[in-house]
């Protein structure tokens, strides 16, 4: 079928009503851009899920990291969206604003660099991510050994997919499967999930032809618990051998606390014993203090729509976010907001 | 001299100096050459002011410097409003330890961004700074210029007067300059991204010689397209519909910031404009900004319609699968994603 004829069918689909949940944020900003929702069928709900890193990541995290980021000799580094997370006591941001030397990196491989030339101080990494960004990790502890650079560490909130997808179930009609979590992953690992709940899944990537063709089939497979790869450019059932590799040398699996949904079990990824060296203290994060009022849980997990938030727009918007899902650019309520 | 120095700075003999040796050198003129506390110009009844500070990192950048940047942003701002841009006044804040050569370098760039400009660099003064950056960081400078430029009297241009149907158009690629920054920064390699910075007279004079009915008119800088159609919007109350698959970019830019996970509607440029003309006008305004020096990517990108509940306009982008989004304001600076 033509881009076009599937627009059609999207449009005018009058069938028993199906909720399909984007897992991956990415997918959230790339399905708000092309504009998709504009024309979908009101029979068709798009939900957006527990894929946005930011969004998943518990109060004591940030805590933590503040913390981390008052005592002297320190330096923190973090990706950019994190700086605006609110924890209980105040962003990163703000710690910044006080004094704390945080900086934002593109690459945790450039503080590396940093960390070489200054061997003064400590140099801290705010590892949060899914299995897409565990390797990035690894490949930084891998060069640091190389190096013999001592001065870097990890404060770690490392989750994985499928535990979260199994929790959220058969409540959805489909999923939309994380695209850059499956490259390294592989959708093999799905297929028994897929079978159990009876829902279907379908890898996909991020153009919004590519997005619009999974949404189709994932409403014609409705009900049968199959897994699709529509992005076989780089998804592949087994996934990136090296990669997994790196990772599995670094990191095992444990529980982990998810922001508003509690601890999943073997749902995160934590440094092994043996590279404890490397941990600023990642094991005993679980504790999250949502903002009074704030929903982000129930939006992340598809039980509410941002806009059933009381605090949605009003109290909670882009330019002060109470919750993590306003603060990322890949988060359902920012999304939400930004195309009203 | 081959760095400044704190005493360059205090008004005595070493300010002469550089001031003769670097300023004077390449921005004379009759006015200048008086070396009066003021220079005193014609002028005109009614004149456009305008002035902005430039912090540029890195100082030097594929496709320009900070030198031609401040005579661009002052001079575009000026012409935005239809004037024309005469005199300029160039303000430096240097950091002790600059390099001698590389500030020449910058102010030659000035002075003959300044000639292809039209402008005169008529007034200007020098102070130095310590330099409070790191050992591994090279003491740099900031520039500020203010400009003047005379108005026709028949020129009226503005974001409210904005009229339904008005054809929106847009000078070139967008993203050029917000790319080549963040290449230079992230030490990324690309020889086909470069900063778009150029000072855009001739499209614009050639628009109002020609008699086209413009309206609204803006340089595309901090903030990007995105921001710029959003003020067009809310000052007009008209919807402004733009058409993705009309937007002008470069394939380099499009897939730098995909990769970055930068959204392209709120990357900054240093070389183009967005105008709204009447309807009647479109294409022969197009086809003169195309024919006009850094024109050549020109479009029309979409129209301006009344909105349902009259005054409140939005910014509105048809998608290339056939959806419709909002396009709000930018929150936050453009950060790179995570996964």
């Amino acid at each position: 079928m033509t881009d076009k004829e599937i627009v059609e069918f999207l449009k005018n689909y009058n069938g028993p009503d199906v909720s399909l949940m984007e897992i991956c944020g990415s997918h959230t900003a790339a399905i708000v851009k092309s504009g998709i929702r504009s024309f979908l069928s009101p029979h068709i709900h798009m939900v957006s899920g527990p894929g946005c890193p930011v969004c998943v990541t518990v109060t004591s995290y940030i805590d933590r990291l503040i913390a981390l980021s008052e005592e002297p000799g320190n330096v923190i580094c973090s990706f950019g969206d994190l700086l605006r997370v609110p924890g209980s006591r105040g962003t990163l941001e703000e710690a910044k604003a006080r004094g704390g030397d945080i900086r934002m990196l593109y690459s945790p491989l450039d503080m590396l660099e940093q960390a070489a030339k200054d061997s003064l101080h400590n140099y801290i990494f705010a590892a949060v991510g899914f299995e897409t960004t565990a390797p990035v990790y690894a490949a930084l502890l891998e060069n640091a050994g190389k190096d013999g650079i001592s001065n870097i560490k990890l404060l770690t909130s490392l989750k994985t997919m499928p535990e979260v997808v199994k929790r959220i179930g058969g409540r959805m009609d489909g999923y939309l499967l994380p695209g850059h979590v499956c490259t390294v992953t592989g959708c093999g690992l799905y297929e028994p999930i897929a079978a159990d709940i009876g829902t279907p899944m379908v890898a996909a990537g991020f153009d919004a032809g590519n997005i619009l063709h999974a949404v189709f089939a994932l409403v014609k497979l409705r009900g049968k618990g199959v897994v699709k790869n529509f992005y076989p450019s780089v998804v592949t059932v087994e996934g990136n051998k090296k990669a997994l590799k790196a990772m599995d040398r670094f990191f095992e699996a444990g529980d982990a606390s998810w922001r508003g949904l509690g601890m999943l079990e073997n749902s995160g990824l934590y440094l092994r014993r043996e590279f404890g060296d490397f941990d600023a203290g990642s094991s005993d994060l679980t504790e999250d203090r949502e903002n009074a009022g704030c929903h982000c849980s129930k939006v992340i997990t598809g039980e509410e729509k941002s806009m059933d938030c009381p605090l949605f727009g009003s109290i909670c918007t882009p330019s002060a976010p109470k919750g993590a899902c306003m603060v990322s650019r890949e988060g359902a309520c920012f999304n939400e907001f930004i195309n009203r | 001299m081959n760095n400044i120095t704190l005493s360059h700075g205090s008004g005595g003999d070493a300010t002469s100096k550089l001031i003769e040796e670097v300023f004077r050198n390449e921005f004379h003129n009759e006015y200048l050459d008086r070396m009066e506390d003021s220079s005193v110009v014609p002028g005109g009844k009614r004149l456009a002011l305008t002035t902005d500070s430039f912090v540029v990192q890195p100082l030097i950048y594929d496709g320009g410097d900070i030198g031609r940047l401040s005579v661009c942003g002052t001079v575009n701002d000026i012409l935005m409003s239809g004037a024309e841009p005469k005199y300029l006044t160039a303000g430096f804040v240097l950091e002790e330890g600059l390099d001698t050569g590389l500030l020449k370098r910058i102010v030659h760039s000035m002075a003959e961004t300044a000639e292809e400009a039209g402008v005169r660099i008529v007034a200007g003064d020098t102070k130095v700074i310590e330099h409070k950056g790191g050992k591994d960081d090279n003491p740099g400078l900031i520039i500020n210029t203010a400009g003047v430029g005379f108005l026709n009297e028949k020129v009226n241009v503005g974001a409210s007067l904005i009229k339904e149907g008005d054809a929106v158009i847009l000078s070139g690629n967008i993203g050029d300059h917000h790319a080549a920054i963040m290449k230079e920064r992230l030490s990324i390699r690309n020889e086909k991204i470069k900063s778009d910075n150029a000072p855009l007279n001739e499209m614009v004079r050639r628009l109002f010689d020609n008699g086209i009915e413009v309206h609204a008119l803006r340089d595309v800088t901090r903030g990007g397209l995105g921001t710029v159609l959003n003020e067009f919007s809310k000052e007009s109350g008209q919807d402004i519909f733009i058409i993705e698959e009309k937007l002008p970019v470069s394939d380099a830019v499009r897939d730098f910031s995909a990769l970055l996970g930068l959204d392209i509607l709120y990357m900054g440029n240093e070389g183009k404009m967005v105008c709204t003309v009447a309807a009647k006008d479109k294409d022969k305004a197009v086809d003169i900004i195309r024919r006009s020096k850094y024109g050549e990517e020109a479009e029309i990108i979409g129209y301006a319609e009344s909105p349902v509940t009259a005054g409140e306009g939005k910014l509105i982008l048809k998608t290339g699968i056939g959806g419709e989004r909002i396009v709000g304001p930018l929150y936050g600076e453009g950060l790179p994603r995570i996964c």
